[in-house]
């Protein structure tokens, strides 16, 4: 039981280690300040991209977002950091990362927030047709803020997935909080700052846990 | 100079959905300041030519004049002919994440680019002719189906349009609540608001319309006041219809 609460939750251990966790804390916030967004931002533009009328635009879309779905995000990162150099194009670990969950994450947001978008009966695109609003603000101003609303709980459980997927960050040496609560584990050869980090991923999250689930139940009443 | 009185004027209108044609050649008028109203059997086409009316669909035949405007020429501006045509639903199709005035708001504001001042009084303008003012900031799911539909209307008439299509509009509704949609439509008339109305109200079609055509697969089997269409038809085929529509 002594061993057990020295190895992994050891206060001294943490206490040492806090100030380098709190940074790799913030580095983790950053990189989800910049991956989420342009997830988001990518995926409205896979999701209106696989409902045009176009079917060259419907089949291009489709086929990069399987291929995007498919690709374990992992190796995509490793390629982008360190396959890419060798086309002589050199990005920062913290570019590499924001550009290969891009890739990735503009592929399910973009499913997630096309299923909203069929979600809208085609009535609603009548009508504002026919009160003479373009294809872009019957988009805009009708169906969106409507899909939205209806997969609201998926985009958040998938926001919540891409948090906990920021720690991939690590493997190309990008001091996000996983790769920090590492490194102190192998100067002190001890776990408490690994269980550090999983209570502040924990923190981090619960809130966007039952933030889901509430909303989930909300939408079903 | 075009017939002025004809504010609407199909000839030789056809539609196909793939291989199957559901318009067959259609002519028909609409007089400036009349209630057109069109019956029919369920599929003869009757809601596809009211969405050919504002290109909603696309034609493969014939032309539409609207105040003399050919609507079906290549290159015409369909989002300033659309406004000019209001277009009510079956289903309202009010956007429910809206209140009643926001629905009136969105395409003044976003199409005659009004100012939100300017747009929120003609809306309520608009509430207040349909009998509303008093719901202007409920949402579509507080309202019952009488008050959405009617709420519809007024999202149409906001934009000062020409003419009114209806496409059965009452059809979805409780029967207590067809009468003040009804009544709406008819103080419409009053104000000389030309009106194509497709509809199974036989009773109100007697009192209210100018003109009935009776449509059946995708043609027009006869068209007359509706003292002929009712009550002394010329067509076999319309006497059918209206005996077994009429109980
Ligand atoms: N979007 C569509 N695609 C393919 N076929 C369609 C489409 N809309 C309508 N149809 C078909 O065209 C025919 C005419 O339909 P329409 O809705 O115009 O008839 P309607 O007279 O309005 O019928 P109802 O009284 O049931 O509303 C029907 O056979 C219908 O199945
Ligand atoms: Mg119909």
């Amino acid at each position: 039981m002594d061993a057990l609460i020295t190895q992994f939750f050891n206060l001294e251990i943490m206490l040492k280690a806090w100030p380098m966790m709190l940074r790799g804390l913030g580095m983790t916030v950053l990189l989800c300040l910049a991956v989420i967004p342009l997830g988001l931002a990518g995926g409205l533009i896979v999701a209106l991209a696989s409902t045009s009328s176009s079917r060259a635009v419907r089949w291009t879309t489709a086929i990069l977002v399987d291929i995007f779905r498919a690709v374990p995000p992992l190796a995509l990162l490793i390629f982008i950091s360190a396959g890419l150099p060798f086309a002589g194009i050199r990005l920062s670990p913290f570019a590499a990362v924001c550009l290969s969950f891009f890739l990735n994450n503009s592929a399910y947001y973009g499913e997630i927030i096309r299923a909203g978008i069929e979600s809208i009966g085609d009535g609603q695109r009548q009508a504002a047709r026919s009160t003479g609003l373009t294809a872009l603000q019957t988009q805009a101003y009708v169906v969106l803020p409507q899909a939205i609303r209806n997969v609201l709980p998926d985009l958040v459980s998938n926001t919540i997935e891409v948090v906990k997927l920021t720690s991939l960050a690590s493997v190309v040496a990008f001091a996000e909080l996983l790769y920090s609560a590492e490194m102190a584990r192998s100067v002190t050869y001890n776990a408490s700052p690994i269980v550090m980090a999983a209570l502040m991923y924990l923190a981090l999250l619960w809130p966007a846990v039952r933030f889901a689930s509430s909303l989930e139940h909300k939408l079903k009443s | 100079m075009q017939d002025d009185a004809a504010l609407l004027s199909i000839s030789g209108l056809r539609l196909s959905y793939g291989a199957t044609e559901v318009l067959k050649g259609l002519d028909l008028e609409a007089r400036r300041g009349e209630m057109t109203f069109i019956i029919g059997p369920s599929g003869s086409g009757k809601s596809s030519l009211l969405r050919c009316c504002n290109r909603l669909e696309e034609p493969s035949a014939g032309r539409i004049l609207i105040a003399g405007e050919d609507i079906t020429k290549p290159g015409a501006n369909l989002n300033r002919i659309r406004r000019r045509i209001g277009m009510v639903f079956q289903s309202f199709n009010l956007y429910p994440h809206m209140t009643a005035a926001g629905n009136v708001r969105l395409a003044l504001q976003k199409v005659l680019k009004k100012s939100r001042s300017e747009a929120d009084a003609i809306a309520m303008a608009q509430l207040d002719r349909v009998g509303l003012s008093g719901h202007a900031h409920q949402y579509p799911a507080q309202l019952s189906g009488g008050q959405q539909q009617r709420v519809a209307i007024a999202r149409a008439l906001a934009l000062e349009p020409a003419i009114m299509l209806f496409d059965e509009p009452t059809s979805a509704l409780d029967p207590e609540l067809v009468g003040e949609v009804l009544k709406v439509m008819r103080a419409l008339k009053d104000d000389g608001m030309t009106m194509v109305v497709v509809s199974h109200e036989m009773r109100f079609a007697r009192s209210a319309a100018d003109q009935v055509v009776f449509i059946a697969e995708g043609r027009i089997v006869e068209t007359g006041p509706p003292e002929q269409i009712f009550e002394n038809p010329q067509v076999q085929r319309t006497r059918d219809f209206v005996a077994q529509a009429e109980h």
